[in-house]
């Protein structure tokens, strides 16, 4: 199917066709023909285990890395060399990483607010998305707060924030509670569920955890660098 | 404002880092501040002993230091006589030396020259002034460390002469020279029948150019030159002032190699927090400002306290009794705002290679940087 085509009336937004992606200058192979999709507004896991090529795909799917061969669509556009990869991060992708990757220094709102300047949004729109995308995760006492002061929890749900402060309709997480205690794993992956059902986004995730992949409209497992199987959750 | 806290976080997360490139930047302005300020103000004083009541300096044609310049009699008798000069005064320059004082400058001049007129005499009579051959005037501060006074005699050289008067001026050289009467300073310097220059007062500014032309035409081994003419190409004045400006700019350097070293680290401690920046939408330009910005901070900071102590250590120059006269300490405007954006160029050329290797750091590798 062509990229960005629909599938009945659902729209394909990430699309990996016969994708290759090695390291060490070809030594080691990470993904070996991997054929990817995934419709608009649906919540798909990709699980395998440690090294399977799972953060490689979605590093390729976010711009952040070129394949050695294939093809990577988002929104029905191929990433080449001629992609605005500026706007591919500004607009339309978010990232959530498993360490929640924040400046130390800066606050939760500055950290928040880091996507917004890159964009070159407006101030006063910018701080209006905060306040609301910080009351919907509970964050909103926390605002002024240097991250050192938060727990796991918090420092991935300001994550979480920050990753859909520009309204990117497509969200990679990788492995997004990875480093947080079962108890704050579930509210951070129920409060993701539902921030990417409001804001009709797509999310694509990397996880080892079963019980939160079962929770996705779909499983994709990955194995050696390959996609072995698909299955609804 | 966010970039500024970019800018301002990390130069606070690495304070002793920061505050050393600082130091560096300061240090190498006030030494730049310092040797070309004194440098220059020798050079305006030396300048203004030649344009003491004149505009145009006669002198030798293509000589290296104007003590080696002969300039006859007859020239400066003739160029009295045009119509065009309101007065020409010969000067013979010399060095010369007493018991524990192996330098001092001494000055042949006439009696009507304005060095002689126009001083401020704090002891003698002004008309008692080449009355007698062996008659010398002193400047305040030679006077002093001679410890000589009106009347008094002085071993200056080889020969002894009779103190007539002493005077103050704001001029370190004339201050702490000795004047004598032109014909006893040929003598004493076997320069018989010369001097050193001519110093020209015309009773038209408009007929300079014609003035320099008849020089030309009729003392073809001779210069005319404007005061300010004279202060821009004569050589060791411009050696002076390209010493000066090398010696400040090899310690500007230095500053910049420590500004250079700080953001290297700089980038290298924070290739991580660079990568998240470039997740999060930043574009090599906007990394790069955060960097450059970093920098300029650091080396307007330091141009600023450079400038403090400079200022500060030319005051306290000022205040060391052998030095007065000798240093300007007046600092220049312009020479603030030169040194200014060369600390400012130093810090961002210093920051040319981090900047551009933070710009290329690939963010799906740096990610994984622990």
């Amino acid at each position: 199917m062509k990229p960005g085509t629909s599938s009945g009336d659902i729209r394909i937004v990430l699309q990996a066709a016969d994708l290759w992606k090695s390291y060490d200058e070809g030594t080691v192979a990470v993904l070996k023909g991997v054929d990817c999709e995934v419709r608009s507004g649906e919540t798909v896991a990709l699980c395998g285990p440690s090294g399977c090529g799972k953060s490689t795909l979605l590093h390729l799917f976010g711009g952040l890395d070129q394949p050695d061969r294939g093809c990577v669509s988002v929104n029905g556009n191929e990433i080449n060399s001629s992609t605005n990869m500026l706007r591919l991060l500004r607009h339309e992708v978010g990232f959530v990483f498993q360490l929640h990757n924040l400046i130390p220094d800066l606050t939760l709102a500055e950290n928040c607010l880091i996507p917004t300047v890159a964009a070159g949004a407006e101030r006063r729109t910018a701080n209006e998305r905060l306040k609301e995308l910080a009351e919907r995760t509970g964050l909103s006492h926390r605002l002024n707060h240097r991250i050192q002061k938060l727990s796991g929890g918090e420092r991935q749900r300001t994550a979480l924030c920050r990753a859909l402060m520009n309204r990117p309709k497509i969200l990679l997480a990788d492995e997004p509670t990875g480093s947080l205690d079962e108890q704050a794993s579930n509210v951070v992956f129920s409060l993701l569920l539902d921030l990417v059902a409001t804001e009709g986004a797509t999310l694509l995730m990397a996880t080892h955890d079963r019980n939160l992949a079962n929770r996705c409209d779909r499983l994709v497992e990955m194995h050696d660098g390959k996609i072995q199987e698909h299955a609804h959750a | 404002m966010i970039f500024l806290k970019l800018i301002f976080t990390n130069l606070r997360r690495h304070r002793i880092r920061s505050l050393i490139s600082v130091a560096g930047i300061a240090f190498s302005v006030a030494a730049m501040l310092t040797v070309v300020t004194i440098l220059e103000g020798a050079v305006g004083m030396f300048s203004s002993i030649l344009s003491s009541d004149s505009e145009m300096i006669v002198f030798e044609r293509d000589v290296s230091d104007l003590f080696f310049s002969n300039v006859p009699s007859e020239a400066t008798a003739q160029i009295s006589a045009w119509p065009t000069v309101a007065h020409a005064n010969p000067v013979l320059f010399g060095i010369v030396s007493s018991e524990g004082h192996p330098i001092i400058t001494c000055f042949g001049v006439t009696a009507t020259d304005a060095r002689i007129q126009k001083a401020d005499w704090i002891a003698g009579d002004r008309s008692s002034f080449a009355r007698h051959a062996d008659d010398v005037v002193l400047g305040a501060r030679a006077a002093e460390f001679l410890s000589a006074a009106v009347g008094s005699k002085v071993q200056i050289g080889h020969a002894v002469f009779h103190v007539v008067g002493i005077l103050k001026t704001a001029n370190g050289f004339e201050d702490g020279g000795v004047f004598m009467p032109l014909d006893s300073a040929q003598a004493f310097f076997h320069k018989q029948g010369t001097s050193s220059v001519i110093t020209v007062k015309m009773r038209n500014k408009d007929d300079v150019a014609a003035f320099k032309n008849t020089i030309r035409q009729k003392f073809p081994n001779l210069i005319a030159l404007e005061n300010a003419e004279f202060s821009r190409s004569y050589s060791q004045f411009r050696i002076l002032k390209a010493t000066a400006w090398a010696v400040g700019g090899c310690g500007l350097l230095l500053g910049g190699l420590g500004v250079a070293n700080t953001m290297i680290m700089s980038v290298f401690t924070r290739i991580r927090e660079i990568a998240i920046l470039r997740v999060n939408g930043f574009s090599h330009a906007q990394i790069g400002v955060v960097i450059f910005g970093e920098s300029a901070v650091v080396s307007l900071s330091g141009a600023m306290a450079g400038l403090l102590v400079g200022s500060c250590f030319l005051f306290a120059l000022k205040l060391i009794p052998a030095l007065d006269g000798y240093v300007d300490t007046s600092i220049h405007p312009v020479l603030m705002l030169v040194v200014l954006l060369l600390a400012l160029s130093t810090g961002i050329v210093g920051a040319l290679y981090p900047a551009i290797y933070a710009m290329r750091i690939r963010a799906v590798e740096a990610l994984r940087f622990e």
